[in-house]
């Protein structure tokens, strides 16, 4: 069947510029890029370019620029270029189409519509160069009250404390596997994450046994799949994460195609070589709040509670009465993905149509939890489109105790946010698990990348949280009169629990 | 039943199962010896709750006993759970939900039933049921046995798997219900029938919705078969293989099945281990 579909992009390339190296052909992992001898001359594949920038960032002669292809469908408010393309590939190929990273649809951005707080005369900000500022943040259940002993003037504390994980800034590393993403990827998240005292989370693939130096920084995940969940598995981790759903794909299940398992990938998984490895949509042993009890409880028992036990579901309708029922079951943490969560595959319908803003769900989950009084016994991680410090703090403002950043980190490392992390051939060797591509990641790098990332982050904050007058993360934690709304409506206001600017 | 063509999937060499150091250096009739009864621990778990009792095995296990019988069982869960290597417990009344769960190593012995997500995730070890189970049987099981006398209840072996010299086992002797062998990925189910009128039917629906990997053996008719497997003839390892487990069980539940012919089996493998592969649209 000929296909009707034209090509997203064109590559322009200044003859005058190209000095015919080929760095380009061996770059692209999609072919786009040919050096024909006869001619002395490099030619594209137009229809074959993601738009991902590898050649243009490594093209010695800058000679390379990438645009969107002009030739687009008759302007329709309806029946828009991108509506037209999808039904075409449908009618060509009767599939589901599937994509990558978070839904890039405009209208679910709250973020960009609530602005921050900060001193002004009646209280002092605060300079985060010359004092101290604490981001120093604890995960997990805190009791509801402290009793203590005091003997000859000497204080005791007598209340059993619960597990807590200790993070150095409010940031983690979100769910990435070991799988859909290469073992350098792993590795870089990892360190980057043991350096700058926070926690990155293995996603469902398993942990590769290299990797367990790392340990203690480390958040190791059950999902439905149970793939590479073996009790050293849970035994090396900070906390375990039970992943219930993720936010780029509410509801369903995920799947590793055969052709991404290798033999490394085979080992940390233990499935054999080459078979497809499917998560199914829901956890076979969870139909009810009791039964994700039972989960809960099973890994707490497995690990002899010495750790705590997050719960990650994806931010739907009813998230604020799932997490009640969550906390009740005993989660120590609560994570919640956001409708613009990142995922390497995903139906491209179910990512942009399914689930809800991380900034509404965050919002009426902590109020539910602050209504029923049992706020302190899980921490809120918030997830799902996180892109700046500022979000964080708006996050943390809203009523999460930290956030989960995993598009971000991976655009630290080199993601262009291209969308095609399922084809395995991601030319800056992130989403991808064939070796010949997976080593452009060099993990030296990208821990670099990441580190900085995280410092500059927290960076921002303290300088946030100076300029409100606040020297302690705590306290800007679920403090929404340091959030006001623009171009909001009642209800938006009612929901995220703000005030509307001026007011 | 027409043998279809031969799928590879996983890796096909000689089962590992009859080279099990429990099946061939002991032969059948004594798998392992009985511990000293000076390692032998009696927990009376009445009135127990199950965080106290799992925290009691645990001890135990820590100090060097190798075998609990533990009575006046009523519905504790986990139990198990995170215990090292060799140990050996004996259960008196019924656990609760998730026995052995995560379980690497232990043996345990129900006299009496268990209930649902027996063996859910387990690595090694072996479970063996004097009566009935409840649902979703080795949930996700990677290595180990489960030995049941009786019926056992819905999604039986659901995403079993295996890997290497981890091949786990459910053993049912009697029924099963509908979904058996869900998405399993590996490993063996063998449903003996023998709570089935001669010539019976399961009544399971769907069995083997999903399935991509290991392999099912069932005596008896079957009611529904999912549209991924494919019922195949046993091949001489099967045969072996079938022929272990029966005596195997023979040898747990005091029965002589030496008149039980694996002819009576019919074999369900996956028809790909790629179900879902031409999902997409590209």
């Amino acid at each position: 069947m000929k296909s009707y579909l034209e090509p997203n992009y064109i590559v322009e390339r200044d003859d005058e510029r190209c000095i015919r190296c080929k760095v380009c052909v061996n770059q692209c992992t999609y072919e786009t890029h040919y050096y024909d001898p006869e001619d002395d001359a490099v030619y594209s594949h137009d229809e074959n370019c993601v738009n991902c920038h590898r050649c243009v960032v490594f093209c010695p002669t800058q000679a390379l620029t990438i645009r969107p292809n002009p030739c687009t469908y008759t302007a329709n408010a309806n029946w828009t270029h991108e509506a037209i393309r999808a039904l075409k590939e449908q009618a060509e190929t009767g599939g589901v189409m599937i994509t990558g990273m978070g839904c890039d649809k405009p209208h679910y951005t709250y973020w960009d519509r609530l602005l921050l707080n900060a001193s002004q005369v009646t209280n002092p900000s605060i300079d985060p160069l010359r004092e101290p500022m604490e981001l120093r943040t604890y995960l997990g259940a805190k009791p509801d009250r402290l009793a203590v002993d005091v003997v000859d003037g000497e204080v005791a504390l007598t209340t059993q404390l619960t597990p807590q994980v200790c993070l150095e800034t409010p940031i983690l590393f979100s769910a990435i596997s070991y799988g859909a993403t290469s073992f350098n990827v792993h590795e870089a998240l990892a360190r980057a994450a043991t350096e700058s005292g926070t926690l990155f989370n293995t996603g469902e693939g398993g942990l590769d046994h290299r990797l367990y130096p790392y340990g203690d920084h480390t958040i190791v995940q059950v999902a439905s799949g149970r793939f590479g969940v073996h009790p050293a598995y849970l035994d090396v981790g900070a906390a375990i994460e039970i992943k219930i759903g993720q936010g780029a794909k509410p509801g369903i299940g995920g799947h590793l195609p055969g052709e991404k398992v290798g033999p490394a990938i085979s080992k940390t998984r233990m499935i054999p070589v080459g078979t497809d490895a499917f998560s199914p949509a829901p956890q076979h042993d969870i139909y009810s709040i009791e039964d994700l009890r039972q989960l809960i409880y099973a890994l707490k028992e497995a690990t002899d509670y010495t750790k705590p036990v997050s719960v990650k579901i994806a931010a739907v309708h009813n998230s604020a009465a799932i997490a009640s029922g969550m906390v009740r079951a005993g989660a120590d943490i609560i994570a919640l993905d956001g409708v613009r969560g990142g995922t390497g595959a995903a139906p491209k319908t179910n990512r942009d149509n399914v689930g809800i803003p991380i900034e509404l769900a965050l919002a009426s989950v902590d109020q539910r939890l602050r209504d029923e009084g049992i706020r302190n016994r899980a921490s809120v991680i918030a997830a799902g489109g996180i892109k700046s410090s500022a979000d964080v703090a708006k996050a943390i403002a809203l009523g999460a105790d930290a956030v989960y950043i995993g598009t971000a980190a991976l655009v630290a490392m080199g993601c262009t946010v291209c969308q095609k992390c399922y084809t395995g051939k991601c030319p800056w060797g992130i989403a991808a698990t064939d070796p010949w591509i997976a080593k452009r990641l060099n993990p030296d790098i990208a821990t670099r990348r990441l580190v900085n990332l995280l410092q500059a982050w927290s960076w921002e904050l303290k300088e946030i949280m100076g300029g409100m007058g606040i020297n302690a993360i705590e306290s800007l934690r679920g403090n929404r009169l340091h959030l006001r709304g623009v171009r909001l409506t009642d209800t938006e206001l009612r929901v995220l629990g703000v005030k509307l600017a001026g007011e | 039943m027409a043998g279809k063509k031969t799928l590879s999937f996983g890796r096909e060499e000689a089962s590992p199962l009859c080279e099990d150091k429990a099946l061939s250096s002991g032969g059948y009739g004594c798998p392992e010896a009985v511990q000293s009864k000076n390692s032998v621990a009696r927990v009376d778990a009445e009135g127990m709750d199950y965080r106290e009792l799992n925290a009691l095995l645990r001890s135990l296990n820590g100090n060097g006993v190798q075998r609990v019988e533990i009575t006046h069982v009523y519905g504790q869960r986990y139990i198990g759970t995170d215990l090292d290597g060799s140990f050996d417990i004996d259960v008196y009344g019924t656990p609760g939900n998730d026995l052995g769960a995560f379980m690497k190593g232990p043996t345990v012995t129900v006299h009496g039933n268990a209930q649902d997500g027996c063996g859910n995730t387990m690595d090694e070890g072996k479970i063996v049921i004097h009566g009935y189970a409840g649902d979703i049987v080795g949930y996700s099981m990677r290595g180990g046995k489960i030995f049941i006398r009786d019926d056992a209840g819905y999604r039986v072996g659901i995403h079993m798997k295996e890997y290497y010299e981890k091949r786990p086992v459910i053993v049912v002797g009697g029924t099963a219900q509908d979904f058996l062998g869900e998405y399993m990925a590996g490993g063996v189910v063998a449903v003996l029938g023998l709570t089935l009128e001669d010539g019976g039917t399961h009544n399971a629906r769907f069995v083997g919705t999903g399935m991509h990997g290991g392999k099912m053996y069932l005596r008896g008719n079957v009611r529904h078969l999912a549209k991924d497997v494919a019922v195949m003839d046993l091949e001489a390892s099967d045969r072996t293989l079938l022929r272990c487990l029966i005596d195997e069980y023979d040898h747990y539940f005091d029965v002589d099945l030496h008149e039980l012919t694996v002819d009576e089996f019919i074999k369900l493998i996956p028809e790909s281990h790629r179900p879902y592969g031409k999902l997409y649209s590209k």
